[in-house]
């Protein structure tokens, strides 16, 4: 028999601990600050200098449920030419549940030929992560994929 | 005496458990005998028949097995097969109580029903109605599997799944895929592959590092002029529901577009009829088959569900023939202009005592078993009532196994996995080892011990409760909800995350869990490494507490009350 003492602080880290009949615990069981819908909103605001935002164009490869959330594969595309005058400027990817709202952004040109990226992120819990895109005529799209970050181990 | 055999010859309905249509049923005649000829008597159609297997979890011998009573559909599955339970199953396929349908399908009487017309499965039984089908439909047929199959017994476990590999191999067939046979560990699963003559095929597999597919995703057969493509879809939650750490370079996942793209190839290859092995379980499987287009049949598994008809979801047929080969399925194809053109299917129940045993697999099970028989016929106790596993919030087993771990432990609570397998016994059965380690036969079984406040305790049933009844199914991640012994509560299925669980008490005294206080939990199965292998296993436990009860006395127990509208 293994015994282990849970008293993590963070959730950002995965605890060793088990329980469900299962499981490496997702920690934290803690009420530390995080991003919530409202700040990843506010992020937004400040990175688009609060452009009006449609819906689209934008779409965000994510796992239904995190397999590990300490790198989680995304992919991100835009629908768009990749003209001259025609392009996807900027993707920013945005958290709704991690300690701080930033992820990363990715730049592109004409050149770049198409606007996909792909990275990998890290999960603190279950939350949407939401893709901007700014387009070179000053437009800005938006989607949300939610991520579900589990304990787990109940397996069928 | 009367064997069993001349009594179900001599009193019961035929077993017509056709379908494609629910005619089948009502056109079952009373009076006609059960044998082997009346199982396997189908219309055949077409050029393709489909003889489909899966989730039998090492189950060679036949067993019991009680399907569930509580097996709640939420979200767009409410209401729906194969969500529907007990009297209402019964009156939603025109099945008449008592009869052996009903005894098949649903979970009435069991316990009554199961000493008329005795145990079901037997993969020597299996085997005969596989054999029976192929020399009936020479070069018609394929023989898919949809996985869990080297899982789940004392020789599977201790031949790491060789016993099945080698029992299958007798029944030849052509595809499978997998879930628990990945708990064996990553370079083992390649070894048992290695042996197989038919392909491994699990085409939402890629390897982490560099994203590239770890296993063939398709196979093309051809089949009396069709040209047939089986895809395949191990279970797509293996990293989050069991040990990640066991095959780490290996990412799963449904991966609708990665299905769509290997539907497109094989449709481009000239496949007339596109065939999903699946082990996404049921839900996912009816979600998927809206989202991917082009995909004729949907072999579904993992949720253990046997359901007498084909379900049409946008004109793919999904075909789910419930577990530890208590059920093979015959599903005739009639290809025109590479759609579906007619068919017609049947689960086949197997009356094990009806049904005669292939000699070459009988030798094979006898072989595979006998370095354990002695062991595995070990007597342990006796059972008053039914003790079974499947239903959604808990079992009789399973209580059994909380119990255990409470007393010898000395744990305040306990937790056991929410696993869909293991079979069932009925009153008065003697429990062996055999039948312990049905229920327990993991490579992860070691018994822990940990503190856990009230507010941790509440998170994790929270958790377990969304990864079942998360409305949306690709949202739900692995078996039924993890078992608990020592604290009862109210759940209510319809809520989300953080609400469904209330009025958690202790059962011994009655109090209110304490959110902040501290309580023991003995539990087994932590897919964490440390604390779920290199401890006490979880069979000993149970084993030493059967041996010093003699009797097992386990009704349910009402500790979870269930709101479900």
């Amino acid at each position: 028999m293994t015994k282990l003492k849970v008293d993590v602080l963070d959730r950002r880290q995965f605890v060793i601990a088990s329980g469900a009949g299962a499981a490496a615990i997702i920690a934290g069981f803690s009420s530390a600050a995080h991003a919530t819908p409202e700040t990843a909103a506010e992020l937004i605001k400040k990175l688009t200098n609060s452009a009006k935002i449609a819906e689209g164009k934008i779409k965000i490869d994510l796992p239904e449920i995190a397999e590990n959330g300490n790198t989680v594969p995304v992919k991100v595309s835009v629908e768009s030419p990749m003209t001259a005058d025609n392009y996807v400027k900027t993707v920013h990817l945005v958290s709704e549940g991690n300690p701080g709202p930033e992820i990363c952004s990715f730049h592109f040109t004409p050149m770049s030929g198409n606007a996909n990226a792909a990275t990998r992120l890290r999960l603190a819990r279950t939350q949407n992560v939401v893709g901007i895109a700014e387009m070179s005529d000053g437009t800005v799209y938006m989607s949300k994929t939610q991520v579900k970050v589990t304990i787990g181990g109940c397996g069928g | 005496m009367i064997d069993r055999r001349d009594f179900i010859h001599a009193s019961l309905a035929t077993l017509a458990l056709s379908g494609g249509t629910l005619s089948g049923y009502r056109s079952a005649i009373a009076g006609q005998k059960i044998t082997q000829e009346e199982i396997l008597k189908f219309d055949a159609k077409g050029q393709v028949t489909l003889i489909h297997v899966g989730d039998i979890h090492s189950q060679a011998k036949p067993i019991y097995f009680r399907e569930p009573s509580v097996n709640i559909g939420v979200g767009d599955a409410l209401g729906l097969p194969p969500h529907i339970t007990g009297k209402a199953m019964l009156k939603k396929f025109g099945i008449k109580a008592g009869s052996p349908e009903a005894y098949a399908l649903s979970s009435e009487d069991f316990g009554q029903l199961a000493k008329t017309y005795g145990k079901m499965g037997g993969l020597d039984r299996v085997a005969t109605l596989v054999k029976a089908i192929r020399a009936e439909r020479p070069n018609h047929c394929l023989l898919l599997d949809s996985g869990d199959t080297w899982q789940g017994s004392w020789a599977s476990l201790q031949t790491r799944g060789e016993d099945m590999v080698k029992i299958m191999a007798t029944m030849k067939p052509d595809a499978i895929t997998g879930h628990w046979e990945f708990t064996y560990g990553a370079e083992r699963v390649k070894e048992l592959i290695d042996m197989l003559d038919f392909p491994f095929l699990a085409g939402n597999v890629i390897s982490n590092e560099w994203e590239e597919p770890v296993f063939e995703a398709t196979k093309m057969y051809e089949r009396n002029g069709v040209k047939i493509a089986v895809v395949g879809q191990a279970f797509p939650y293996t990293p989050v529901a069991n040990p990640r750490w066991m095959f780490p370079d290996w990412s799963f996942g449904i991966r609708d577009s990665l299905v769509q793209e290997h539907v497109n190839k094989a449709r481009a290859d000239g496949a007339d009829l596109v065939v999903l092995l699946s082990h996404n379980g049921f839900d996912v499987d009816r979600k998927l088959a809206t989202k991917v287009k082009g995909i004729d049949v949907i072999l579904t598994g993992h949720t253990h569900d046997a359901i007498p008809v084909t379900i049409n979801v946008g004109g793919t047929l999904l075909v789910a023939s419930g577990c530890s080969g208590k059920f093979v399925s015959r599903l005739d194809l009639d290809i025109k202009g590479k759609k579906i053109a007619g068919f017609n299917y049947k689960l086949m129940p197997v009356f094990s005592d009806v049904i005669e045993k292939d000699a070459d697999t009988a030798k094979v099970i006898a072989e595979t078993r006998a370095p354990y028989e002695s062991h595995l016929n070990e007597v342990l106790g006796t059972t008053k009532n039914s003790l079974y596993r499947r239903g959604n919030m808990s079992g009789t087993f399973d209580d059994l196994i909380c119990n255990a771990l409470i007393e010898k432990k000395d744990a305040e609570i306990s937790l056991s996995p929410g696993f869909r397998w293991g079979p069932s016994l009925i009153p008065g059965q003697e429990i062996t080892n055999d039948d312990l380690y049905s229920q327990t036969a993991t490579t992860y079984a070691s018994v822990y011990k940990l503190d856990f406040t009230g507010k941790q305790i509440k998170e994790i049933l929270e958790d377990v409760g969304d990864n079942l009844f998360n409305p949306d199914p690709y949202f739900q991640q692995g078996g039924d909800m993890v078992r608990v012994g020592g604290l009862s509560f109210d759940m209510d299925a319809r809520k989300t995350i953080g609400k469904r669980i209330t009025n958690m008490r202790l059962t011994r005294n009655g109090k209110d869990l304490d959110m902040g206080k501290t309580y023991s939990v003995a539990g087994w199965s932590s897919v964490n490494k440390e604390t779920g292998t290199g401890g006490q296993p979880v069979w000993d436990v149970v084993r030493d507490y059967i041996k010093e009860k003699k009797v097992i006395d386990l009704k349910p127990t009402g500790d979870i009350r269930l709101s479900n509208g």
